[in-house]
């Protein structure tokens, strides 16, 4: 259960959503979108066209060969580095672990079309009473457990039709839940009148998950829910917790420490299942950055500390924000620092 | 014996003492009802056969009772028909947590033909039952009922995991876990390292002895260590001492 914090305008983590949602068509398997605020039909005829393999590797590696040729020069001041591996900023052409996605380009409709998929768009359901009555939670989030709990046992996700041909897995896309759209009030207050529906829907959500072979990603606008228990309550039911922090509109757009990139990625928690230790990368410092064609997420390099111009509200700022990327495993040490003698 | 544990962890995630309980306890012969709430069966299994014991073949004999939380609420909501007279155990999410007890005390208590030494309650963890609308007096209720007849009637150990968060918001889970904290026996308390991420150490944990519950003029004793995970192991030092310094 991947769980995406949404950035202030909710522009990159739509990116993030249709990104996944595409990955599931070229992989073949079936999706399910459900969404309260865009009609789910809309959503996929606007995901991104698939890279051809060859112009992208092709790209990367006339980059990558650029860059390799600066390294060769042996380091006469940082000497002590040299003998650190070299850090790859970006993923190399080796590691060809899903694919990659041109942003400016729709994926073509018959490619859409080849793969099964069911929507479930909240305003179109039919308004009758979920037989959940065992449960006071949200009409909206139980209709949609109810759906998704539907097609997992018709499709046979669950290992119900064993007859059926090969099995596959299934893609669960919800969009911005916990929004006013879905008639939950968690982001209009504090005290929110049923904060118990957001956390049973997830729990169920993990229960279904976890029976079927299926694999979901929800977006939560995380700006707008004030009441921070729901937060820990729902990061604890979740398997992976990112957030996504763009720098629009805030005043880091313009510090030039950030002005390769155009947000950070916080990753809160990372899965930890079927084993006692969990896939922890090196670095917890992601920044994220939408050229034109692609969309990457990178470490976040700081650029040298060349002018003294750089003043020092920003430096604190960049502390302050290096105590927020804490979380699971705490903050990393920003190299670069300004030394105080 | 008769001890009640807190497990509890902080800006990390306790649950490898839970994995090293369960197998701890199955492999010393006692009878177990595990109430897991978080994880499916399939993910303990796998990671306690990497510690040496067979969950399934454990349940076969009888000698753990699982209460598998995610499936049983699934069950309940989509579950075709009820079973007359056999009420699930999570039926608390309309009511209170008695029929939790209920479920816990009837797996519990010997039978007939049982020879297991010691019964043990082992929960998976608490705060997740806040998450579904229990109320925390409930909770608290449910846990001193759990401690009042596994632990002093039938002389088990119940060993329970919490999450909690320095500066956090959630006042229900800390009121539980605060007041969890005053009638352990022992604490195990799992903490992130308060500098920051580290490849080698994963943690620290804290050993608090409540030896101050049974004696008035006693002090806790409290030890403290650091800890890294492996994939079959979690090797313990003393801090500052980790392999990777050495």
């Amino acid at each position: 259960l991947v769980f995406t914090e949404e950035d202030k305008y909710g522009l990159y983590s739509n990116l993030l959503f249709k990104f996944f949602l595409a990955e599931g068509i070229v992989c073949g398997h079936d999706l399910f979108v459900a969404s309260a605020k865009e009609h789910p039909d809309n959503i996929l005829k606007e995901l991104p066209a698939p890279l051809l393999d060859d112009t992208y590797g092709k790209e990367l590696g006339d980059e990558a060969a650029a860059k390799s040729e600066d390294f060769q020069d042996s380091m006469k001041i940082a000497w002590r580095y040299q003998n650190l591996p070299k850090i790859e900023a970006s993923p190399t052409t080796y590691t060809k672990f899903g694919h990659y996605y041109d942003v400016s380009k729709k994926m073509s409709p018959e490619l859409c079309q080849s793969v099964k998929w069911h929507s479930f768009y909240l305003h179109e359901e039919l308004s009758f009473e979920p037989k959940m009555k065992a449960w006071n939670m949200n009409s909206g989030y139980a209709r949609l457990l109810q759906s998704i709990q539907r097609i997992i046992s018709q499709e046979g996700f669950d290992g119900s039709h064993p007859q059926k041909k090969p099995r596959n897995i299934l893609r669960i896309g919800i969009q911005s839940l916990g929004s006013v759209l879905w008639g939950d009030d968690v982001c209009c207050g504090d005290t929110p009148e049923d904060p118990h529906s957001l956390t049973k829907f997830l729990y169920v959500l993990r229960g279904l998950l976890r029976k079927s072979l299926s694999a979901c990603i929800i977006t939560v606008p995380a700006h707008l829910i004030q009441n921070k228990a729901i937060m820990e309550r729902v990061t604890n039911l979740s398997d992976m917790v990112v957030g996504l922090e763009s720098f629009i509109g805030s005043e880091r757009e313009t510090n030039p420490l950030y002005k390769d990139y155009h947000g950070l990625v916080h990753v809160h928690q990372i899965p930890r299942l079927n084993s006692l230790i969990c896939d922890v990368s090196d670095t917890k410092d992601l920044a994220f950055r939408l050229k034109r064609k692609l969309f990457t997420i990178e470490r976040l390099h700081l650029p040298p500390d060349l002018s003294d111009t750089v003043s020092r509200a920003s430096k604190q700022d960049l502390a302050g924000s290096a105590k927020l990327l804490s979380s699971g495993c705490g903050a990393m040490a920003i190299g670069k620092k300004h030394l105080d003698f | 014996q008769g001890q009640f544990t807190l497990l509890r962890d902080t800006r990390t995630d306790g649950s490898f003492l839970v994995h090293h309980f369960l197998s701890f306890y199955l492999r010393a012969g006692c009878k177990v009802c595990f109430v897991a709430l978080l994880q499916s069966f399939s993910h303990y299994s796998i990671v306690a056969q990497k510690l040496g014991v067979n969950l399934a073949a454990a349940k076969e004999r009888g000698q753990l009772v699982f209460l598998e939380g995610l499936k049983s609420c699934l069950d309940l909501l989509f579950g075709v028909e009820e079973q007359p007279g056999q009420p699930s155990p999570l039926q608390f999410l309309s009511s209170d947590l008695r029929a939790l007890f209920d479920f816990v005390r009837a797996s519990l208590t010997p039978g007939d033909g049982d020879s297991w030494k010691g019964p043990v309650l082992l929960v998976d963890d608490l705060s997740v039952l806040l998450s579904l609308g229990a109320a925390p007096v409930a909770v608290l209720d449910f846990m001193h009922y759990c401690r009042m007849s596994v632990c002093c009637q039938l002389k088990g150990n119940v060993v329970v995991l919490v999450h909690s968060n320095e500066d956090s918001e959630d006042e229900e889970n800390e009121l539980v876990v605060n007041s969890l904290c005053h009638h352990s026996d022992l604490i195990l308390w799992a903490e992130g390292l308060a500098t920051g991420f580290c490849k080698d150490v994963h943690g620290q944990i804290k050993i608090i002895k409540r030896l101050s519950l049974w004696k008035a003029a006693e002090q806790d004793q409290v030890q403290i260590y650091q800890y890294k995970i492996q994939d079959r192991n979690v090797t313990f030092f003393a801090r500052g001492l980790s392999a990777a310094v050495l």
